[in-house]
């Protein structure tokens, strides 16, 4: 495909974000009220207020860390103000996120109190809004965006339309040296042997599979039945779809036909490099759309049977249907309709085309349904207890 | 009009892409030749429900994107509706 030139911001580090968000980050739960203060206080600001941060340790503790600093280190960020209960947690992000250059200033709660945080936390945050809203977008190439990939409330019509569109942009997209990622590690339960056929190399293969199988662990030591209620959902069961085996099936269409990926992620970590990327994700989508998020992508393809509403605060949420149904009845919130695939009046490889043009103008400027509905869906990923 | 679609020739299931009354002549295509298909549905098929394009016993293997997809419960006619009620995950069970 031709690397089209859109009109995106270049940050700091030279990375390319396509929305200027200036983001009040709690550290912590308790934090959320000074949070939300603050975003009320600095029109243009947005507030991502969230549950967790306290007394977490381990892997769960460093995944807490890798979400909130990579969420302000996302290129759709401008510039981040992050608020603690306390100054050392609150340090680390600030310094995590500052790595990337953009501007980011911590406040903190303990020995002061939530009024006086919120006034000095309000301070900066309506500088770093005057701040961002001079920037001007720049030309940038297609292949300059990190897009993640990942449906949701699926039926069949997603395996033979939309999942398979968004299959065919991959391919065009890692053909130009772009970094795209998909993940939903349970749901690839029954064509994990196609996924594994598509690693770059052994070593990658390994990888994979370790990450699928330390996640069927999770799901055979907690399951209470088959989990024939909740993967698949009540929603795929009424569109048609029968068993988890059916909806992976579906579901690695997005994977696209020539397209090896290269490489494994840990939830919320950024690609080392171009080309396409596993992420061991949650296939919840505001858990794993948040975690992309964190991992640095800035336009989320969704292709969707049922209509999951899904959105984010700081990654757009591109949402495809090829049910002709959905795009008629919940068309508020499709962006792209596809269902003209299942009469084969529009071609896979045209449908990817169209999807190619509305990430071209998402990433110029056009909010998406999602967006424009409101839905800001950032939830955490949590992997056990806190201490 | 297309009524069902089927991924792969190994498939022994296909997929309504319309809401599909009992008792109907079935027009088809096999999205892996493009070849056109026919069938009969012998039960109301809604839009992107499965339907069995052959007759399938309890312990078979269901075969869709050419891969298995579950196994049947309880036994099926050729053109019978496919779903939770006779057809369960081979995985987590």
């Amino acid at each position: 495909m031709k690397n089209h030139k859109i009109y995106a911001y270049r940050r700091e580090n030279g990375r390319v974000g396509v929305r200027n968000h200036v983001i009040i980050l709690p550290v912590d739960d308790i934090s959320n009220a000074a949070c939300e203060a603050v975003a009320n206080n600095i029109k243009g600001t947005l507030g991502l207020p969230h549950s967790y941060g306290r007394l977490q340790f381990g892997e769960d503790l460093d995944l807490h860390f890798r979400t909130m600093i990579g969420t302000g280190a996302n290129p759709n960020v401008a510039a981040a103000v992050v608020i603690g209960i306390e100054p050392g947690w609150t340090q680390k992000i600030v310094d995590g996120i500052a790595k990337t250059g953009k501007p980011v200033a911590g406040f903190s709660i303990e020995g002061q109190g939530d009024l006086a945080t919120i006034a000095q936390a309000s301070e900066k945050a309506k500088e770093f809004v005057q701040w961002a809203t001079e920037l001007q977008r720049t030309a940038c190439k297609f292949s300059e965006l990190y897009i993640s990939v990942k449906c949701g409330e699926s039926d069949t019509t997603t395996g033979l339309a939309s999942c398979p569109t968004v299959g065919n942009v991959i391919d065009k997209h890692c053909a130009i040296g772009g970094v795209a990622s998909f993940g939903e590690t349970t749901e690839l339960t029954g064509a994990e042997h196609i996924v594994a056929s598509k690693a770059v190399n052994e070593k990658v293969r390994k990888q994979f599979q370790a990450m699928f199988d330390d996640y069927q662990k999770l799901v055979f030591g907690e399951k209470t039945n088959d989990l024939s209620e909740s993967q698949p959902t009540k929603g795929n069961i009424a569109g048609g779809l029968t068993t988890i085996e059916e909806k992976a099936l579906g579901n690695v269409e997005k994977l696209g036909k020539k397209t090896k990926f290269v490489g494994c992620l840990k939830p919320g970590e950024a690609p080392g490099g171009k080309g396409l990327w596993f992420m061991d994700t949650s296939s919840a989508a505001a858990e794993a759309v948040t975690l992309w998020a964190a991992s640095g992508a800035v336009i989320h393809l969704f292709p969707t049977g049922q209509g999951n509403v899904i959105g984010n605060p700081i990654e757009p949420v591109i949402k495809l249907t090829g049910n002709p149904k959905t795009a008629k009845l919940m068309r508020h919130h499709i962006d792209l309709d596809v269902s003209p695939v299942l009469q084969g009046e529009m071609t896979l490889d045209q449908a990817g085309d169209a999807l190619i043009d509305m990430i071209v103008r998402t990433a110029n400027g056009r909010n998406t349904a999602a967006e424009a509905l409101g839905h800001r869906e950032f939830v955490m990923t949590k992997l056990y207890r806190s201490a | 009009m297309i009524h069902f679609l089927v991924h792969d020739s190994a498939d022994t299931v296909g997929v309504a892409v319309v809401d599909i009354a009992a008792g109907t002549q079935l027009t088809g295509r096999d999205l892996s030749t493009n070849k056109p298909l026919k069938a009969k549905s012998a039960q109301k098929i809604p839009l992107g429900h499965k339907l069995a394009l052959k007759d399938l016993a309890v312990g078979d293997t269901v075969i869709k994107y050419g891969c298995e997809i579950g196994k049947i419960v309880k036994p099926v006619k050729a053109g019978q509706h496919v779903h939770v009620h006779n057809l369960k995950t081979k995985r987590w069970a």
